[in-house]
């Protein structure tokens, strides 16, 4: 088990270089000067110079890569070695601190994406359960329709459709802007209420294609399990349903759900990117897009960095979860 | 009064190409204490048999008629509360596949346990005592170290006996058991017939034992029934199968069947495969693999008939006797000349 | 008394007109470990150690529980595996070490037949396809020849050469592994190894294709190795019979001679485990039955791979001095790898459980 999770762990780490090298290099390629973006309309040469000089672009790429990565070690060896505040660097076009940036977008994304997939297991796990335990019947059928729309339907589309709909028609609805969860004293426009309503139609929004996909696994996995031969044995002892289902059923059925969900949160990160868009959210995904526009390298290594260390650490946990609930794993 | 008694048991799967006649008509019955055991090919319809028997059907497709009498009630029309009851209790089962028949995320010490609780308001101590005593007398050795294992902890023949000791925990009157040793080895297999056979001397259960080997059956059945094709082509003491075999099925069974004590060059071929049970052939089921088929056996369904002179051997065909006496002792003959001194 | 043991344990002795010929044949698998280096810490060895001389149109059956290594020994002398040592001579010429492109000519002299009917046929070819592959392959003949030949082989199997453009899975599983058997014999094999060929078949379809591949051995002249758990069937089909246990080799006879006077104790146990379809006979007799599982082959017993489950061990010998392969009485070609090997067949289980008594090679020797 522990030599398991250390080969996990140095697999993580290679993944994580190997993602960031990528990024430098992609924006290596471009053929765009963020130094000459930064002297503006009228760049003279020495601006140029002077600019490149304060953003360091003028050093050779292994060398910017090199000082990127001091940075986001929590350690440093210069002058005895000591533990530091990992930093992302400082954004080319404002420089802002990028750990401020990524600070203050990351909630509103963990808001929609984790708020997100609560609506879409609450859709799927009974949706799915139901019409495998009753195939062909009409709730079946509905939900195989449901299936087909949320897969095939794009979330833009989708989310200009409830934002038409239930937001300006209805008037239901925000259809912009965030509130933070948590309200500073005397501000009554944030807290709990104010940032699920203004999330209610981007959550919904984000979540049909997921709770598409979940609930054509989930209907799978149980009518699979209930074929089982120890489902039959469960009976044969006498079981009532409701136990076989609990207890022999559903948790076989689910244990493949859980590692989905481990992995499909990192797509998620990427899909959130549609959802923030149309809903104006200021999250990782619109900040990533600003960054990408104006070639600010640092603002958008450090939603990678972040994005890449979130979905590392998630896979993991998923891993260690699934030995926990699954003894072959645990126990091989 | 016998412990089970089926009558005219039919049960049809609605599938998506029509009606499949999994079981059409089958009788028998068990007393206490016997073995009876259930022989046929893959598709003759003996363990749907036993799964209408014990109500494990699925109740969306299978149609079900006829009746089983359990100790005079019929577990047909019996309510689901009261199949429950019976079920893991009075009659266990166990299954053909040790490594998919147990739970792999349960421990074993809880799937026997939950057998056991099921049906008898014990303690989870008492249970789980009453667990290792079982394991012990299954042959498991060091029994209270295994049950926090996992199935996957236990080889095929070990798990097998997992689910002997699981099926008696409650010590039913009946063990229904589904090809019990057709997955294992032979050596795996000798210990598991012997264990059954101990343990129905210990605990008194009887034994339905479906199987496709005729030579288990001959090791361990006190009776049998022969199925071909949904129905009893012929049934009897198994001594009434074996030395005086009255369906052409059975004589083919017997004489495909290559054997340790005797040599034949060659062995007697059944021409042909096992009909689909969606459109079953006309008259006697078995009339187009037949070698002795006549005009009759296309048009007419033989009756299940006592065999004269041969109390309680039934069979359906309809060879006159003369004919079947003279080709059975034929086919007997055969295998003893072709028998090696011994 | 070891020393001469060790004498009478020779080679195969070979005439030079052996079809085909194994001599210590080997095949172990790496069990590896390692974080990010994989080392190798252990092997399973699968076979370890198997020597035997086939003739032409001879059938070799071989017995043995799972995991004892005969399908892996199949799978070496059809060169699908590479095996780790020994040696396979194919009419004379040496063959293990022969690369892909050099065992292409061979390739047409051995065939295989596999024990699932349904998953070795590609589902999404023709019949027609399936059995032509092979003369396709080593370009026997034009596309009209091939067509006629695949026909024709169809019918040699029984089954109706009109059904050339069906596909596997309109056919049952007898039927599907007499199209098995015809893509076998398409280039006219001179050996074919059947790996369990009617295991997964029900007992009147089973019949069918013992007989068909009698009749085809005899027609043809054909060579098997028919591996398979049934004794029932090897006995039916066999002239000689090696039985396997842990991926050794440990006893093998002609067939008679194997059946009536086994030698060893494991074959003797696997015999009368058999039920035997006769209620007063086999009601009379006693089973031998084994303790335990099969040990894991990564980590095999002692000495005898046999003493941990043999009921007549004796402490001292069995688990410390390895027993040779050699003729411990009966027929010279017999041969037992056991110190106490059995002196008569059927035995008591008391007399199953007391070696050494006279007759044994201890008095012999």
């Amino acid at each position: 088990m522990l030599r398991y999770l250390i080969r996990r762990l140095l697999w993580a780490v290679l993944l994580f270089v190997a993602v960031t090298i990528v990024t430098y290099i992609i924006f290596y390629a471009i053929p765009a000067d963020p130094a000459r973006l930064a002297c503006g309309q009228r760049a003279t040469p020495e601006c140029i110079k002077r600019a490149a000089h304060y953003l360091g672009t003028d050093r050779p790429l292994y060398f910017q890569y090199y000082k990127f990565f001091g940075r986001l070690m929590p350690f440093s060896f210069r002058g005895g070695p000591h533990l530091k505040e990992p930093r992302l660097g400082r954004s080319f076009t404002n420089r802002q601190s990028v750990n401020s940036v990524v600070a203050h977008a990351a909630p509103v994304t963990a808001s929609l994406v984790f708020g997100g997939a609560v609506f879409w297991m609450l859709i799927a796990l009974p949706v799915g359960i139901l019409s495998a335990l009753r195939p062909r019947s009409l709730l079946d059928r509905i939900a195989m329709v449901f299936v087909l729309v949320g897969i095939s339907a794009h979330p833009v589309w989708i989310g200009l459709l409830f934002a038409y709909f239930f937001g300006f028609k209805a008037g239901l609805f925000p259809i912009t802007g965030y509130s933070d969860f948590f309200a500073h004293s005397g501000d009554t426009s944030a807290g709990p209420v104010q940032w699920a309503y203004h999330l209610v139609l981007p959550w919904a929004t984000f979540a049909i294609l997921f709770a598409a996909l979940y609930v054509r696994m989930i209907r799978a996995n149980v009518m699979e399990t209930l074929n089982e031969d120890y489902v039959r044995t469960a009976r044969a002892k006498g079981a009532p349903e409701w136990l076989v289902m609990r207890s022999h059923v559903l948790r076989n059925a689910l244990l493949p759900v859980v590692t989905m969900l481990g992995m499909d949160i990192g797509i998620a990160l990427g899909g959130a990117i549609f959802t923030e868009s149309v809903y104006g959210l200021p999250g990782l995904g619109k900040t990533a897009i600003t960054a990408i526009d104006s070639f600010d390298l640092p603002t958008t290594q450090g939603v990678v960095v972040f994005a890449t260390l979130v979905i590392i650490v998630f896979n993991l946990i998923i891993d260690l979860l699934y030995a926990v609930i699954d003894p072959r794993i645990r126990l091989s | 009064m016998a412990l089970l008694e089926v009558n005219d048991l039919k049960t049809y799967f609605r599938t998506d190409d029509g009606v499949v006649r999994a079981v059409d008509g089958v009788s028998f019955s068990v007393d206490k204490g016997q073995t009876l055991g259930i022989v046929g090919e893959s598709g003759s319809g003996k363990s749907v048999t036993c799964l209408t028997i014990m109500g494990l059907n699925s109740k969306r497709s299978a149609i079900s008629s006829g009746s089983a009498l359990w100790k005079g009630e019929d577990l047909l029309t019996a309510n689901p509360r009261r199949l429950r009851e019976i079920r893991g209790s009075e009659i266990a089962m166990i299954f053909q596949d040790p490594m998919t028949s147990l739970n792999p995320v349960h421990k074993i010490g809880d799937q026997l346990s939950e057998a056991m609780r099921l049906h008898e308001d014990v303690s989870r101590k008492q249970a789980r005592a009453r667990a290792v005593e079982l394991l012990k007398a299954v042959g498991i050795p060091r029994p209270d170290r295994r049950l926090d294992d996992y199935p996957h902890q236990f080889s095929g023949g070990m798990r097998q006996r997992v689910m002997i000791a699981m099926s008696l925990i409650n010590n039913p009157d009946l063990l229904i058991a589904d090809e019990p040793t057709t997955a294992l080895d032979v050596t795996t297999q000798a210990q598991i017939l012997t264990l059954i056979e101990r343990l129905q001397e210990e605990f008194g259960s009887a034994v339905i034992m479906i199987t496709h080997d005729l030579g288990v059956v001959a090791e361990i059945a006190d009776d049998v029934v022969v199925m071909y094709a949904a129905e009893v082509a012929e049934k009897g003491h198994v001594e009434q199968i074996f030395k005086k075999p009255h369906h052409p099925y059975t004589w083919g069974l017997m004489g495909s069947l290559p054997r340790l004590d005797a040599d034949v060059e060659r062995l007697v071929q059944i021409q042909g495969q096992p009909p689909s049970m969606l459109r079953p052939p006309t008259g006697c089921r078995f009339h187009p693999r037949c070698p002795y088929v006549m005009p009759i056996c296309k048009e007419v369904d033989p009756e299940l008939t006592a065999v004269s002179d041969d109390p309680g051997h039934l069979q359906a065909c309809h060879l006159d006797e003369e004919t079947k006496d003279r080709e059975a002792a034929k086919l007997l003959a055969g295998m003893m000349s072709g028998q090696t001194a011994s | 008394m070891a020393m001469q043991e060790e004498m009478r344990q020779t080679a195969l002795e070979l005439t030079g007109d052996e079809l085909l010929v194994a001599q210590d044949l080997k095949k172990y698998f790496p069990v590896t470990r390692g974080i990010v280096f994989q080392k190798e810490v252990a092997s399973v060895k699968a076979v370890d150690g198997v020597s035997f001389a086939l003739h032409e149109g001879e059938t070799l059956g071989v017995v043995g529980e799972s995991g004892c290594g005969k399908s892996t020994m199949a799978r070496c002398i059809m060169k699908l595996l590479e095996p780790t040592g020994g040696k396979i001579t194919f009419r004379g010429q040496d063959i293990t070490k022969l690369s892909r492109a050099e065992m292409r000519p061979f390739r047409r002299e051995m065939m295989m037949i596999f024990q699932d009917p349904y998953a070795s046929l590609n589902p999404r070819k023709r019949v027609g396809f399936i059995v032509a592959e092979a003369l396709q392959v080593h370009k026997l003949g034009t596309d009209a020849e091939i067509k006629r030949r695949v026909q024709e082989l169809l019918e040699v199997v029984g089954l109706n050469p009109e059904h050339y453009n069906r596909f596997p899975h309109e056919f049952s599983g007898g039927q599907r592994q007499r199209i098995g058997v015809a893509r076998a014999l398409a280039v006219n094999p001179k050996l074919i190894v059947c790996d369990e060929p009617v295991s997964a078949l029900d007992v009147s379809v089973q019949a069918q294709i013992l007989n068909l591949l009698k009749d085809l051995q005899r027609d043809f002249n054909l060579t098997y190795i028919f591996i398979a758990h049934d004794l029932n069937v090897v006995r039916h089909i066999s002239d000689r019979v090696m039985v396997m246990y842990l991926g050794q080799v440990v006893e093998t006879a002609d067939r008679n001679s194997l059946y009536q006077e086994p030698k060893h104790p494991y074959t003797g146990a696997l015999l009368s485990a058999v039920p035997v379809p006769d209620p007063t006979v086999g009601r009379g007799r006693k089973r031998i039955v084994l303790e335990g599982d099969v040990p894991s082959p990564m980590n095999p017993p002692s000495a005898c791979r046999f003493h941990p489950r043999c009921p007549r061990f004796v402490e001292g010998r069995c688990d410390v001095e390895e027993p040779a392969l050699i003729n411990r009485g009966g027929p010279a070609s017999h041969t037992a790898k056991c110190h106490f090997p059995l002196e008569r067949w059927p035995l008591t289980e008391a007399e199953m459980r007391t070696a050494g008594t006279a007759g044994t090679t201890e008095t012999a020797a």
